[in-house]
């Protein structure tokens, strides 16, 4: 009889990977779209927000499966993240709202360059610091410095999403994204030979970058988080470490010779690889070391009625999503 | 200015805000389902025009009340975290849900805005449909939670810790019925008068243009048949209000004294000290039919509830005030419009109707926040009635003025800008159309 507990665990970090794969890449494409330069940026701008703007809607709604996931799995992990964690949550939130505003009114406004000018440096400011809060609050969820007492974080509200691991966390998601960003829109500027070539060398040089950090961040974490620091490095981590490597010199592999549809499996597999072998190392916390799977759960019938509800639900929205993508991404006039 | 103060202060103004936006988007896509309904029959190319220059309204509407709503999402937990890791296991599961009925909106609409040149009309309108549904949907499940938090139900109670939970009688709490019909016919009526105003507004400049005729005639619609509904449906909720929650209908009402034959007070002002209403108008009977449907029965009063369980008696009476004279005021429009379209047979479109809709449109947006400042600020000082008490739900976070002065700007800051984009959208509202005639 496999846990409801741990089932739901199991979809929230699919969530989470998901949203990652899909809204990470909208974060990275604003990334991009703020790093935008030569005599080309006009037309990376444009490509940028013509992948975006039919899914950016429907990929950023997977953030609030996770969210409403959590409080209702594993309700006093929730608490205690959001009490604790109040500060960098409120960051990304704040940054998130500011984001998709700034996206819709860059559209549907005026038109005049002066206005499409600010809102996309909001838009693009903002997709840079998003990912940064919201990475260095999943990095505090491992380094142990959240310890809740009568409701309230013993080591203050400033604990465990400042330290050097938490940052580097941070750091690590904003490169991720951008690096999974440039590889899909390589694939979205197919009819652009020199859009291509440029969405080409951002994913190189963005990959190289994705590495170096890694290794920065695992480093740190031998002290900022040492649970995770030992089960990547002595148990079965550096098995997915070594797949993860594969996975992204499979990416260079398929942007230097331009085979882009591999390059992005590759690019998503990174994604995956990282964020489930975070998940893996985590297991069974949800807040190292307060808060567990178990622990935290919500009553049996919750996690079944739950469960129940996502599989239903999943009926409607699997063919939904494919329907969706199928009108924008695969039929191309 | 204590710290749950602000998180209730900014809850109310973030909801506020929200409300608008999920509003728009439960009765805008179906004010689109029926104007591109209505095309594919007549092939009008007017309603054409208008579904399309309707949806551009739906996406900026569409993309702020996601936002606006993902902030609630996460307010829930960052003010009020004890609340949720209470009520998370036996609420979750209808906030789960809503986030699929969202979701499928969200899907759907990308693909109406964007997939007009890539599928059949009929799937487009179709695509449009499952918009409105979707939204519909999500506003119905998500309902049930604030009608559990008035009327909870599905779990019991040891050392204060929820045990014996049923998410499913949590969702089917006595309070639901009621709360989903009267919001969900609340949405069609604000929708349609504030989106009928809108269009008046430029046909008092132009009665003749197309796009805003047809426009108006199908808001009008709507609006009209939702409002007599409405009213119905709040006598329904204030008759199972005095039921559930003796002391928000004697708030809602400025009813002190416990009594038989309790008349109606509207207007005035109650005062908490001499618990009494000075001045407004005092209809015998009134309350104890209106309440149960006899005029000899007794309804609670104020001053047999205990003292600390009194809500803001003068702000609950003042919203129901104005939330019911508001309704009324928009019937009495609807009223007028039948009489005309009788008379004449054709759209109202008279000079003094429309400025009446000038009016009616605002009102039903005040009537709907009128209506939520009643009901939340009248469960008060419960977040969960009778289970918990808001100000043992709060975040034990401090500062919290620093981030509500953040957040409302940034709110005034969306807002100023929604008002910009609409305005800009508006005036070139079915511009693409060239009525051959």
């Amino acid at each position: 009889m496999i846990h409801p507990e741990l089932v739901v665990a199991g979809i929230l970090g699919f969530g989470l990977i998901i949203y990652a794969l899909l809204g990470g890449a909208d974060f990275g494409g604003g990334i991009w779209d703020l790093l935008a330069f030569g005599e080309r940026a006009r037309q990376h701008r444009a490509l940028i927000i013509n992948a975006m703007a039919p899914v950016w809607e429907a990929n950023h709604v997977w953030l609030i499966l996770v969210v409403v996931l959590l409080f209702t799995g594993f309700p006093p992990a929730f608490a205690a993240i959001t009490t604790a964690l109040h500060i960098p949550l409120t960051l990304a939130l704040i940054a998130i709202v500011l984001r998709g505003s700034a996206f819709a009114f860059r559209q549907y406004g005026t038109q005049d360059d002066k206005t499409v000018y600010i809102w996309s440096k909001v838009f693009g400011i903002s997709s840079l610091l998003a990912p940064l809060f919201l990475g260095m609050s999943l990095g505090a969820l491992s380094g142990g410095e959240i310890k809740m007492v009568n409701g309230t974080p013993a080591n203050g509200f400033f604990a465990g999403w400042l330290t050097p691991f938490a940052i580097g966390c941070g750091i690590f998601a904003q490169s991720m994204f951008a690096f999974l960003a440039a590889i899909y829109l390589t694939n979205e500027a197919k009819s652009d030979p020199e859009l291509q070539a440029d969405y080409r060398s951002r994913g190189l040089f963005s990959g190289v970058l994705l590495a170096v950090i890694a290794m920065v961040v695992l480093y740190l974490s031998k002290t900022g988080a040492p649970v995770f620091y030992t089960r990547m490095i002595h148990q079965w981590g550096p098995w997915i470490l070594a797949v993860t490597g594969v996975c992204e010199v499979v990416t260079f592999w398929g942007l230097k010779e331009r085979r882009f549809a591999i390059a992005r499996i590759a690019a998503a597999g990174v994604v995956v690889l990282v964020l489930s072998g975070w998940g893996i190392a985590q297991y069974p916390y949800l807040v190292t070391p307060g808060y567990t799977i178990t622990s935290s759960a919500a009553p049996p019938i919750t996690l079944r009625y739950l469960l129940i509800g996502l599989g239903s639900g999943a009926f409607i929205l699997v063919p939904s999503m494919g329907y969706l993508f199928k009108v924008f991404k695969f039929r191309r006039d | 200015m204590t710290n749950l103060f602000i998180a209730r202060l900014q809850m109310a103004f973030t909801l506020a805000f929200h409300i608008i936006f999920a509003v728009a988007g439960i009765g805008m896509p179906l004010l689109m389902v029926i104007a591109e309904g209505i095309y594919l029959r007549t092939k009008k190319p007017v309603l054409l025009e208008l579904t399309k220059s309707w949806s551009k309204v739906v996406a900026v509407l569409f993309a702020v009340g996601a936002v606006s709503g993902t902030v609630i999402s996460f307010e829930l937990g960052l003010l009020w975290p004890k609340f949720m890791e209470f009520s998370g296991g036996i609420i979750g599961l209808a906030f789960s849900l809503e986030g699929f009925a969202f979701f499928v909106e969200a899907i759907f609409l990308g693909v109406y805005l964007y997939g007009w040149n890539r599928i059949s009309p009929l799937a487009h309108w179709i695509s449009g449909l499952m918009v409105a549904l979707g939204g519909a949907m999500s506003g119905v499940i998500v309902l049930t939670t604030n009608a559990w938090m008035n009327s909870p139900s599905g779990f019991d109670l040891l050392n204060g810790k929820p045990i014996h939970i049923d998410p499913v009688a949590a969702i089917f709490n006595q309070a639901s019925f009621h709360e989903i019909l009267h919001m969900m016919l609340s949405a069609y009526v604000t929708a349609g008068f504030a989106i009928a105003a809108i269009h008046a507004w430029y046909l008092l400049k132009d009665r003749t243009h197309p796009t805003h005729r047809a426009a108006l005639s199908i808001s009008l619609l709507v609006g009209i048949v939702s409002i007599p509904l409405l009213i119905f449906s709040g006598d329904i909720s204030s008759r199972r209000v005095a039921e559930l929650q003796p002391a928000k209908l004697a708030a809602m009402e400025a009813l002190y004294e416990t009594r038989s034959s309790a008349p109606l007070v509207i207007g005035g002002i109650p005062d908490d000290k001499t618990m009494s209403v000075k001045y407004g108008i005092k209809i015998p009977y009134g309350l104890s039919i209106l309440a149960a449907r006899d005029p000899k029965a007794t309804i609670t009063g104020l001053y047999d509830i205990p003292r600390d369980e009194w809500p803001n008696t003068a702000l609950v009476h003042l919203a129901f005030d104005l939330m019911v004279g508001s309704g009324f005021a928009i019937l009495a429009v609807a009223a007028w419009a039948c009489w005309l379209w009788w008379k004449r047979r054709e759209l109202p479109d008279t000079t003094w109707f429309l400025r009446a809709l000038l009016v009616a449109g605002p009102m039903s947006v005040i009537a709907l926040e009128a209506g939520w400042v009643v009901t939340e600020l009248g469960r008060q000082p419960w977040i969960i009635y009778k289970i918990m008490r808001t100000a043992d739900a709060v975040t034990t976070m401090p500062g919290l003025i620093y981030t509500f002065i953040t957040y409302l700007l940034l709110y005034l800051i969306l807002f100023s800008v929604v008002v910009v984009v609409l305005r800009q959208h508006l005036s070139k509202f079915g511009e693409g159309f060239d009525d051959p005639s």
